[in-house]
């Protein structure tokens, strides 16, 4: 019994990581520029083809495959800001956010491509045992997963919150022209927060993509689930996004394991409209805070 | 130290600023007065590189500033208490002041920076007290005080301040321009102020001038205009806010 729900826990963990990541790369340009991304989640869906393009199709050894893998991410969230967001004479946020799912078609589109249909799989990053724990087994990848994501976590949480340039980002995202007033370059910091976010993103796909396989179109469920996390804990708060995330991941492996698999999707998108019922501003999010927050 | 000769500003086709020359010299509180629409806010936003002008040229410290962005602006030495205040409300009173601070910040600047933040919050002591406080649930007159210690933080040679009176009361006003009048002394700093509020303008300033729909119809030395028939009519009313 103990042995079951311990393995359904771990199984949501390793999930519910990779909703967090997706969940905090919706923040970042949240937190910059008030856009809903909704790109992020082929961001992910490109971490783990391009790794896998790197370490198997060319051979490359693991981190320097990690490394281009981010560097192409970057470059792809680059381009889309420059390209798409960047060139708006009359930036409105609605007309913004539809831009995005335009890229994420495109993005989709051109991933399948290059890529195909089929799902692609590259080994763990450490070979050896799984843990056992009760008799449930963890493999060592999930520990990865779940390693990498608190490491981002606690790097991006030390950006916001400590850096200068963590804190002018924020505020280009509250009041643009305040921002540059006190001479903030708003552009370039919009474009490191797509930068960033499409990093972030990334680092998940590479992560995931040994324990639950990457095709091209895995970005618009990753982006809804990722989404529902980031809303759970309060757009904007990255502890609530980790929160929310990993709470999304085990309600999902336990409606699958212990009710049917068949309603694993509609759990996050159940607690979606619970939080936007009962408790828009989220978990983490003040009331105070969202007023004094334009959207 | 800031000249500005025939600038012309268009907003689509309509010609908001039409031909406006101006002089600032350092050390001065120089006020812009009007009324609503009269052009105030376009003239101070195309100094701080918000907006372009169409023709003319905006001379500051023998530089020609008219092609620049917002952001070398600052650096320069311009800083913009903006019209509302715009303080970033979800953030506290403190971040608010280190972002005033972004040109010039550096790890190694750091000591200096905490430094003026310090000096800001012995000028404005309110501020200290909040200084864990998110902006936003700041009063009127706090976020105008915040909003100047902003500006300060740039360590600017001339402050642009738009309508800082603005929705404040009477006695929170007083106090501000008392502010005013003791950075120009102290700091040495050189004011461009904007105001509806013409009387207390006029009262702090060395140099006026009145712009109407997009022109200047008036300049001279500040207690002329004070005195100065046409603008006592125009603007200053009767006893509206002698208390002032």
């Amino acid at each position: 019994m103990l042995t079951v729900f311990l393995q359904f826990l771990f199984s949501g963990l390793t999930v519910g990581a990779v909703y967090a990541l997706v969940g905090i790369g919706f923040n970042i340009t949240y937190n910059a520029t008030s856009i809903i991304n909704l790109a992020q989640g082929e961001f992910v869906v490109i971490g783990g083809l391009m790794m896998w393009f790197f370490s198997e199709s060319l051979k490359l050894p693991f981190l320097v495959s990690v490394a281009f893998t981010i560097v192409t991410a970057g470059i792809v969230g680059l381009f889309m800001e420059r390209l798409t967001i960047k060139p708006l004479k009359n930036p409105d946020l609605l007309l913004m956010i539809m831009i995005t799912i335009a890229v994420s078609i495109v993005l989709r589109g051109l991933l399948m491509l290059s890529f195909g249909k089929n799902p692609y799989v590259y080994p763990s990053f450490t070979e050896g045992e799984p843990v056992s724990i009760y008799g449930a087994i963890i493999q060592q990848q999930t520990l990865w997963v779940i390693g990498i994501t608190g490491f981002c976590i606690i790097v991006l949480f030390f950006f916001f919150k400590k850096t200068i340039t963590g804190k002018a980002m924020l505020a280009c995202a509250v009041n643009p022209t305040a921002a540059q007033l006190v001479g903030i370059n708003v552009s370039k910091m919009v474009m490191v927060s797509f930068v960033l976010s499409a990093i972030v993103g990334a680092i998940g796909g590479i992560a995931i993509t040994p324990i639950s396989l990457m095709e091209y179109d895995k970005g618009p469920m990753l982006a809804v689930k990722g989404f529902c996390a980031a809303i759970m804990g309060g757009l904007g708060s990255n502890r609530g996004a980790v929160l929310g995330g990993f709470l999304i991941g085990i309600l999902e492996s336990m409606t699958a394991g212990y009710i049917h698999s068949g309603l694993k999707d509609a759990v996050a998108l159940i607690i979606l409209l619970l939080i936007l019922f009962f408790k828009p501003a989220g978990i983490f999010v003040s009331k105070t805070m969202l007023q004094l927050r334009k959207f | 130290m800031l000249i500005l000769k025939n600038v012309d500003i268009f907003y689509g086709k309509i010609h908001a600023i039409k031909r406006v020359s101006l002089h600032v010299n350092k050390g001065e509180i120089v006020t812009l007065i009007g009324s609503n629409g009269a052009g105030k806010t376009t003239l101070l936003r195309t100094i701080s590189g918000l907006i372009r002008s169409t023709n003319g040229s905006l001379v500051f410290d023998n530089l020609d500033i008219s092609k620049q962005s917002p952001d070398t602006i600052v650096k320069k030495g311009i800083s913009h208490v903006p019209e509302g205040r715009l303080v970033f409300k979800p953030l506290n009173v403190e971040d608010n002041l280190l972002l005033g601070s972004f040109n010039w910040y550096s790890f190694k600047n750091r000591s200096e920076i905490k430094n003026d933040v310090e000096m800001i919050y012995s000028i404005f002591p309110i501020l200290k007290k909040r200084k864990k406080q998110l902006a936003g649930t700041l009063s009127g007159g706090e976020q105008q005080m915040l909003a100047i210690g902003r500006a300060l933080m740039a360590r600017p040679k001339l402050l642009l301040l738009d309508e800082p009176s603005m929705g404040l009361a009477p006695i929170v006003i007083k106090e501000i321009f008392k502010y005013i009048v003791e950075l120009r002394n102290t700091f040495g700093l050189t004011v461009l102020l904007i105001e509806q509020n013409a009387r207390s303008a006029l009262r702090i300033a060395h140099t006026g001038y009145v712009l109407e729909t997009g022109r200047i119809i008036l300049q001279g030395p500040a207690e002329d205009l004070l005195l100065n028939k046409d603008v006592q009519r125009a603007y200053l009313g009767r006893d509206v806010d002698y208390e002032i």
